[in-house]
């Protein structure tokens, strides 16, 4: 089980509700994923297209769990503000916080994200944090309350899957207890089974599967991969070798002779 | 009175947040306001005057990632 601030899933594949080709696709991804909680955003509303008010009911009938995002914001002061709007909104104290330093990488801003991660924690939240695989980053937004971290794989809608595998590992080896979720970059099924490989706890992911050719099929394919990733770190992995190792017993083999051996 | 509602230039007369919010035909909507970057709860909305140059943010749920 997945269990983020006290709450336990069965599904180990966080969701993003943006980019589908339309809204009866995004219901069918969500229920093909399996996916227990899903994102959301808010945005400028207009008094004659109404837009949030349509989608609303739409994410009332998916029935997962709801967190919200602070995306595009750029400040500390604009992320507590749209977390607070988020939080009366969408009636859950769950922020996953962004505060973004650049738009080419959309990477994010780790001074503001620890700023806002503090206040935020301080009146309440319970903050989900984007992160990079910075180790001090990660223990300050730890210091600041975060009990879960949300590292990065590669930069948002890149697909590129994990960029930095040996910091990622660092970290997961850094932070054994704290539930650790990459989140952005992922671009297939087998780089969120890699990361579930690594020891992750789960994926967040949204671009990969909206944008696929056929988004519910490929919501059908991470569920799986990120399954298959999870038991396998469970079994656990055997090491990687630099020489061959015959899986095949040696002792019996026919026509053999000594010298061969050597 | 002149402000700046989701940041374009908007001419009202509305004495508060909520008048305003009730003037764009938001009164049951979903919607979460903030008011020169600072949000403003749904029970504030009332007690909000406003005044001229004020930025208005009113939001609602929308996809995201």
């Amino acid at each position: 089980m997945l269990t983020l601030y006290g709450t336990s899933f069965t599904s180990r594949l966080l969701l993003g509700t943006a980019q589908y080709p339309s809204p009866e696709s995004l219901r069918q991804a969500v229920e093909a994923s399996g996916a227990e909680i899903v994102t959301v955003s808010l945005r400028r509303e207009s008094a004659r297209a109404r837009t949030g008010q349509g989608f609303w009911g739409l994410i009332e009938e998916l029935g997962c769990r709801v967190l919200p995002n602070t995306a595009g914001c750029r400040t500390a002061k604009e992320a507590i503000a749209t977390a607070n709007m988020a939080r009366e909104l969408f009636g859950t104290n769950w922020i996953k916080l962004e505060v973004i330093a650049n738009d080419d990488t959309l990477q994010p801003d780790l001074f503001g994200l620890v700023e806002a991660a503090a206040a935020l924690s301080a009146e309440g939240f319970q903050v989900l944090p984007y992160t990079t695989e910075d180790l001090s980053a990660a223990e300050r937004l730890v210091a600041a309350g975060c009990t879960m971290l949300m590292p990065w794989g590669a930069p948002i809608g890149s697909a590129r899957g994990l960029i930095n595998r040996e910091a990622l590992k660092t970290l997961r080896a850094y932070f054994p207890d704290i539930p650790l979720v990459i989140d952005a970059g992922i671009g297939t099924p087998s780089h969120a089974a890699e990361a579930m490989e690594m020891g992750y706890d789960a994926v967040l992911l949204n671009t990969a599967i909206a944008k696929a050719g056929d988004p519910v099929k490929m919501a059908a394919a991470f569920a799986k991969a990120v399954e298959a990733g999870r038991l396998a770190f469970e079994a656990g992995l055997i090491e990687p070798r630099d020489m061959a190792s015959p899986s095949t017993p040696v002792a019996g083999t026919p026509f053999f002779k000594i010298d061969h051996a050597s | 009175m002149k402000i700046l509602l989701n940041g374009e230039a908007f001419a009202t007369d509305a004495k508060t947040l909520d008048e305003l919010c009730a003037r764009l035909g938001f009164a049951e909507a979903k919607i979460a306001t903030a008011v020169n970057g600072s949000f403003v709860a749904a029970s504030s909305r009332g007690a909000t005057s406003l005044a001229d140059a004020d930025e208005i943010e009113i939001v609602a749920p929308r996809q995201g990632g």
